[in-house]
């Protein structure tokens, strides 16, 4: 066992080969490290935002549940009053109508029954004037007599 | 330097040979200060170098692991924490990718084979020369700081996948089930002898196949370095042949340096993936 300059060259030798690591083997292999690292931190990250997100979609979504809960409601109550309002007027209207109707109708029937008291008083006296002219012809002709009763008979009916 | 062919062997068998403890020729127990006296201890001696340097980077690796596990936060990770998660993401991708039955110990087997094989390999990136001179301070006469040149190293861990191997196919098939996957096919029940050597063959050859290739592999990378470190110690004064090989020692190394780097990981990567395989073939019926 002797030392001699093998040694110095093997030290020079590995110098140089720890410098060529450093140089071209280390950083590949820290690169795809680092690459790793940073990729499973975005994926974290991502999934911690995700999270968030969903958290705040949750809530949001509850909120508009809510909001459309309350509209509904008052949109029905608006709807009930509006129904009950639509009623009473049509109630009004109907009984307004309705009177009027009544009032115009028991016009009329006072009108006809008028005018048939008119007719018929106009014609009750055009009888009893024809009455006793055909009584007064009869005893002149009493074989018309029976024709002209017959007549009046008639007539009256 | 009296004779450069006689240091030159020298030299690479020094780096050759392990620290190895066993019975000495004079009847003691000790360290063999010699490849002569290391292979005259047969088989019941010890490689402290390879023992020690494997447990040791085991328990690195693991004391790693472990404190990136206990100060785990599973917010984004930072630093070790995402080291570790990256290297565990990928071997469970691979595993995923070539085993198909249900075995949770699968995945960490994988892990621990696959971190512990790199740092194995990963030793072999430290100049040759340190290490063993630094031990040599320390008296202890040989040191190979890279456990998977050992086959000791690399069938210890070649035969406790194998274990595995055998555990698990019995399990999943019964001893029946194995016997029969051993000896029924490709010929039927006929061919039994030849079916039981060749698929006798093709089981020994799993274990054996795994520690030899990362063995060979390691063991020769080792030994390049070793070649080219051998170029720089001609050095005699400044001419223009030793100073040009003096650089080329430096270029060379650098360069293999360079190249092992994918070797480092390659071997390591294949022995997991073969040992997913060899597992995922035990826990598989064949038809």
């Amino acid at each position: 066992m002797n030392i001699n300059a093998t040694l110095l060259a093997q030290t020079i030798m590995f110098a140089l080969f720890v410098w060529f690591c450093m140089k071209f083997v280390w950083p590949p292999i820290i690169a795809a490290l680092e690459q790793r690292k940073k990729h499973i931190a975005d994926g974290l990250a991502d999934a911690e935002r995700a999270k968030h997100d969903l958290e705040l979609a949750a809530k949001r979504s509850a909120e508009i549940l809510r909001e459309a809960k309350e509209k509904v409601g008052e949109i029905l109550a608006n709807g009930d009053k509006r129904a009950s309002e639509i009623v009473e007027t049509a109630k009004v209207q109907a009984k307004v109508e309705g009177d009027r109707i009544i009032a115009g109708a028991k016009a009329e029937i006072d009108q006809e029954v008028f005018r048939a008291k008119e007719q018929l008083r106009t014609q009750v006296s055009s009888i009893a004037l024809a009455g006793a002219s055909k009584i007064l012809g009869r005893e002149i002709d009493a074989k018309a007599h029976s024709d002209l009763l017959d007549k009046l008979v008639a007539d009256i009916k | 330097m009296s004779s450069e062919a006689h240091t030159s062997a020298e030299y690479i068998k020094h780096h050759l040979q392990n620290l190895t403890y066993g019975h000495l020729p004079d009847g003691t127990w000790g360290i063999a200060h010699t490849p002569e006296e290391a292979k005259a201890m047969g088989f019941w001696a010890l490689n402290l170098d390879t023992f020690f340097m494997s447990l040791l980077l085991g328990a690195v690796i693991m004391f790693v692991f472990h404190r990136a596990a206990k100060s785990i936060s599973t917010g984004t990770p930072s630093g070790l924490q995402n080291f570790c998660e990256w290297a565990i993401e990928f071997i469970d991708t691979s595993v995923r990718g070539s085993f198909t039955a249900k075995n949770n110990m699968i995945a960490p087997l994988a892990l621990t084979i696959f971190f512990w094989v790199f740092a194995m390999n990963l030793m072999d990136l430290l100049p040759i020369d340190y290490v063993p001179l630094l031990m040599h301070e320390l008296g202890l006469p040989f040191f190979k700081i890279v456990p998977s040149t050992d086959p000791n190293a690399t069938f210890g861990m070649a035969i406790g996948v194998f274990l595995l191997v055998l555990y698990y196919s019995v399990k999943m098939k019964g001893v029946g089930g194995f016997m029969g996957e051993l000896t029924l096919q490709p010929f039927g029940k006929w061919g039994m002898p030849v079916n039981l050597l060749l698929e006798g063959v093709n089981l020994i050859a799993k274990p054996i196949s795994l520690a030899l290739r990362l063995f060979g592999n390691m063991y020769a990378g080792e030994m390049i370095f070793i070649l080219i470190a051998l170029m720089g110690g001609t050095w005699a004064g400044f001419s223009l042949s030793s100073s040009t090989l003096y650089g080329s020692q430096i270029l060379l190394s650098l360069g293999w340096a360079i190249f092992h780097i994918l070797i480092v990981t390659l071997q390591a990567f294949i022995f997991m993936t073969l040992t997913v395989v060899y597992m995922d073939m035990a826990h598989q019926e064949h038809h």
